[in-house]
């Protein structure tokens, strides 16, 4: 036995290796927290609005000569994936460069190449920057802004789509001088309708050549023959996915176009899309942007004489409804859609050649050119609807005459438009019509100022909470406290590099997250304190209590850590949103905690008491024997 | 200095009985309470929309509320939030209310009657999203209780395992029922803390279960219940120690966290309260009437070793 002890005595010490590991970690740890003690001082970015547009040096040489040219004084300018970022020195520093900048990059307001946002920069030296150390990435709980979650109508999308094909089937048919008794779309499936079997057949080949996403099947019988054509399962799977990341697109440009300087839109699950705009503080204008579910048609006119006044006493003529202009007055339009924003690639606000009007200019695309070339030839003279279709409810946006065909794919809409409306329209119709309607099912704002207050709390309770923890620990196993608690802090220092190195969102759950993992994290030391102790109250000397303390304690360390770490990726994985955000933090923390309060404070007890050959005693408190009660009382 | 100076094993295992039937009572009152009064749901599960209003000088509660029903809400609530100056709306989910402009047109009508007020924080949750949550919720909790006992069956024994849930679900369960007794809100944060709890309290039956083993691997001769109470009294120091500390961190966040997080720090303290409770008085019962003995943590060939591998002292 004594044999034994004096084996593990020895054995209070750790090779250089170890020390050295501890050591980097230190180090590296302290420097991935280091950026979150220099805060964030005011900037502007500069990034491309469109895709054709590339941010680099020029831009960023002509960026310096616009500030340097107003005298505005900066803080450094620097280049990087994202666009140009240039800081200063104050907020008021900050807003006159970013007018400057908006008017040397957007010389036209109305056609915006470049995105000019305020943003928040790190204010650490360049060296930290450079190993990309940053402070940890704050959500939006913590910096104030805009989160939104928005449930993308995928049904919607297929009918759209089924839609856009019955207007194919039709010109397909047209195109083969077939004669079809009527397509339309009921539910989710197409009916052509024929007289006689010969046509349906040839149809159905014509269909099945030029459609191969749908499923034709016959019914019907005499003269009431139909054709019904559903979509392929895979087809509307592909429609789903393409829908979403249309609307992503979609959604990118439209914020591109509210000059927000990180935002984040990303895919959740298979139908949803989270859009968040840190640091926005306009919410109206933000959700007015984004909640335009706005989809284009073209529709014509139903301008016989008659239907409107019979439509509107109720009873309008088949296939056509009632909507309203932007006057005020009713329209009859037909319900059969000529084209869709999808044919649309452009749109500006300009003015009217001849009458100085304001109007929007779209262009088409080549099929879309094609048809529209078709429809204004056979029918001049006649009025078309251009309808904006929000949320099922249609706006007659104009309803021009025809007066000429109109080819080449570049289409002019004009009158009662302000200039604003004209704006406001183009960026509607350019930033691409959605794919399928959207709607926001969730959403948060948070004002900057709570932001602040959120980051104060959580602050003020983790550091109350670690010195409340901090005193004790010293007070009841003082050396040995001393170490806990040197510990718990590298803990810290540990999983806040590791946030700030992932860059992990941190939200005031996850402050919480983090105090309460150090509050559990203290446990480990606990343990393997009172293991000590107990060895010594059994009789141990020192260099042997220590040594068993630690590896008997080591065990049920692991255990208690290794459940933790089960709910806390049940919560990872099951969470979502703040449920998340504090899972993230539990898991992490559950991780470096091992690391600290076994690796980390055992080096610091060897570095300590290790060499000591001959140790008689150690400074763990207290150390309270049956025994020598009594001894203890008359103390 | 310490705490805790105890001379012999405190036999908790004769009380066993006692504590276990308060145990039962206290459930089963949770369960009542769950059941009769329900969980006051936040608007993250409900849906509907919530509004905080910060004014510059205290808030009228009663001018508020009228302002906003003479602009035409109806089963709005309003309470303060944290201090005097801030005040928290919430508004029930209506089918055909334009949420989009929800949150500008509150401030409009506290605008009309009581001015002053900023706009601190708007949330909107739709339907669909709260029933997810819920769902989520339930199948954390599930994966949890599946995790931590695989885990436990493999590192100790299937009766630690199924004692230990069984301990643990009664804490959650327990916190549950004083938030449906009291009607505290039942936000998404309480109910990480309700499962973080659940992976805390395992951990402190983790810890007993642990000395269980060792005690019998090391000593020979006792009883289990001699068993039981040794590895208890030896763990109870470090029992609450570790939880006093845990406690010190959850009552700053309580004092100084702010009403967010306000009721996720108090499902922590009753949760660490029972956890404590139940592991030490639950789990530990639970483990012996389950029938565990000193046979299951002896391997086969220490039993040939031993000869008297029944505990026979010398």
């Amino acid at each position: 036995m004594s044999r034994l002890l004096l084996l593990k005595a020895t054995m209070n010490r750790y090779p250089l290796w170890k020390y050295i590991i501890i050591a980097v970690a230190l180090v590296l740890g302290f420097v991935y927290t280091l950026p979150n003690f220099f805060g964030e001082s005011p900037a502007v970015q500069v990034s491309s609005a469109k895709a054709t547009i590339k941010v680099d040096d020029k831009a960023k040489a002509r960026a310096e000569e616009a500030l340097i040219a107003a005298a505005i004084v900066h803080d450094g300018i620097q280049l990087d994936t994202v666009g140009i970022k240039a800081r200063f020195k104050d907020t008021d520093t900050q807003l006159k460069a970013k007018d400057i900048l908006e008017k040397t990059f957007n010389p036209n307001s109305a056609e915006p190449q470049y995105v000019v946002a305020l943003n928040l920069l790190a204010a650490s030296p360049t060296w930290l920057t450079s190993l990309h150390a940053l402070p940890m990435y704050l959500g939006l709980d913590l910096r104030g802004g805009v989160h939104f979650l928005l449930q993308v109508d995928m049904k919607g999308a297929l009918t759209k789509r089924l839609d856009s094909t019955s207007a194919d089937l039709r010109t397909a048919m047209r195109d083969k001088n077939l004669r079809h008794g009527g397509v339309g779309r009921e539910g989710e499936r197409i009916v052509v309708r024929f007289r006689d079997v010969e046509t349906r057949d040839k149809a159905r080949n014509i269909i099945a050549d030029t459609q191969p996403d749908l499923i034709l099947a016959d019914q019907g019988e005499g003269s009431d023959l139909k054709l019904v054509a559903t979509l392929k399962p895979q087809a509307q799977l592909k429609i789903g996915e393409f829908a979403l990341k249309q609307n992503i697109t979609t959604l990118h440009n439209r914020i591109n176009e509210l000059g927000v300087a990180e935002p984040v839109i990303q895919q959740q699950g298979s139908d949803r899309i989270v859009v968040q705009l840190p640091g926005v503080q306009d919410t109206a204008k933000a959700k007015d942007i984004l909640g335009r579910t706005a989809t284009l048609e073209i529709r014509m006119v139903d301008d016989s004489p008659g239907a409107l006044e019979a439509a509107l006493a109720g009873n309008p003529p088949f296939g056509t409804e009632v909507y309203t202009e932007r006057g005020g007055q009713p329209l009859l339009v037909k319900k059969q859609v000529v084209l869709t924003g999808d044919r649309l690639t452009d749109a500006q606000p300009g003015f009217d050649n001849q009458t100085n009007e304001a109007a929007v200019h779209l262009t088409l695309d080549s099929p879309g050119a094609r048809i529209f070339k078709d429809v204004t030839r056979e029918n001049v003279n006649k009025r078309m609807a251009i309808l904006l279709i929000e949320k099922g409810k249609g706006e007659v946006v104009t309803a021009p005459v025809i007066r000429a065909e109109i080819g080449g794919g570049r289409v002019q809409i004009s009158g009662r438009m302000t200039t604003t409306e004209a704006n406001d329209t183009a960026l509607l119709l350019r930033a691409g019509s959605l794919a399928a309607p959207m709607d926001i099912i969730e959403e948060r704002t948070i004002g900057p100022s709570l932001g602040a207050d959120n980051i104060k709390k959580g602050f003020q309770s983790t550091m109350w909470g670690f010195a409340a923890i901090a005193v004790f620990m010293i007070f009841y196993y003082r050396v040995f406290g001393v170490i806990s608690v040197l510990a718990l802090a590298s803990n810290l220092l540990f999983l806040i590099a590791l946030l700030s190195l992932l860059q992990a969102t941190l939200t005031l759950p996850g402050i919480a997250a983090i105090a309460l993992t150090l509050g559990m994290a203290i446990d480990a030391n606990v343990l393997i304190n009172e293991r000590i102790r107990e060895e010594l109250r059994a009789g141990m000397p020192p260099q042997a209590a220590i040594s068993e303390g630690y590896e008997r304690a080591f065990g049920t360390i692991l255990d208690s850590n290794i459940t933790t770490l089960i709910a806390g990726l049940a919560l990872l994985i099951f969470g979502s949103g703040p449920v998340r955000g504090f899972a993230v933090v539990h898991c992490l923390g559950i991780m470096t905690s091992i690391f600290s309060s076994v690796v980390v404070s055992r080096a610091l007890v060897n570095l300590i008491y290790g060499r000591q050959k001959k140790l008689t005693s150690v400074n763990i408190g207290q150390v309270w024997k049956p025994g020598n009660a009594a001894v203890n009382v008359q103390k | 200095m310490e705490f805790f100076r105890i001379q012999k094993d405190i036999p908790f295992m004769r009380h066993a009985l006692k504590f276990n039937i308060i145990s039962l009572v206290t459930f089963l009152l949770a369960v009542v309470f769950l059941f009769s009064k329900g969980l006051h749901l936040s608007v993250e599960f409900t849906g509907g929309t919530l509004i905080e209003v910060n004014y510059e000088q205290s808030a009228d509660l009663e001018k508020i509320r009228g302002s906003l029903g003479k602009a035409g809400f109806s089963d709005y609530s309003v309470q303060n939030f944290g201090s005097s100056q801030d005040v928290m709306i919430r508004l029930p989910l209506k089918g055909d209310q334009n949420t989009n402009q929800l949150g500008e047109s509150v401030i409009k009508a506290l605008a009309a009657d009581a001015p002053g007020a900023s706009l601190r924080r708007v949330e909107f949750v739709g339907p669909q999203v709260g029933k997810e949550l819920a769902e989520n919720g339930a199948m954390a909790l599930l994966l949890v209780i599946i995790g931590i006992m695989i885990y436990l069956a493999f590192r100790f024994e299937w009766r630690f395992s199924v004692s230990a849930i069984i301990a643990n679900l009664h804490d959650v369960i327990i916190i549950l029922g004083f938030f449906a007794f009291f009607q505290w809100e039942f936000s998404l944060s309480v109910l990480a803390a309700v499962l973080a709890v659940l992976g805390y309290s395992v951990n402190e039956s983790v810890v007993v279960f642990d000395r269980v083993r060792e005690t019998f691997k090391r000593v020979r001769g006792l009883t289990t219940p001699q068993v039981l109470d040794h590895a208890i009294t030896s763990t109870i120091s470090r029992t609450i120690i570790t939880h006093g500390s845990t406690q010190m961190m959850v009552l700053a966040m309580l004092i100084f966290g702010g009403e967010t997080l306000y009721y996720f720090s108090l499902a922590l303290t009753i949760g660490i309260l029972f956890g404590i409770y139940s592991s030490v008085l639950v789990a530990s019962p639970l483990v012996m009437w389950l029938g565990v003995s000193r046979e299951q943590f002896i391997k086969p060939k220490k039993v040939v070793e031993g000869a008297n591998e029944d505990g026979a002292v010398v």
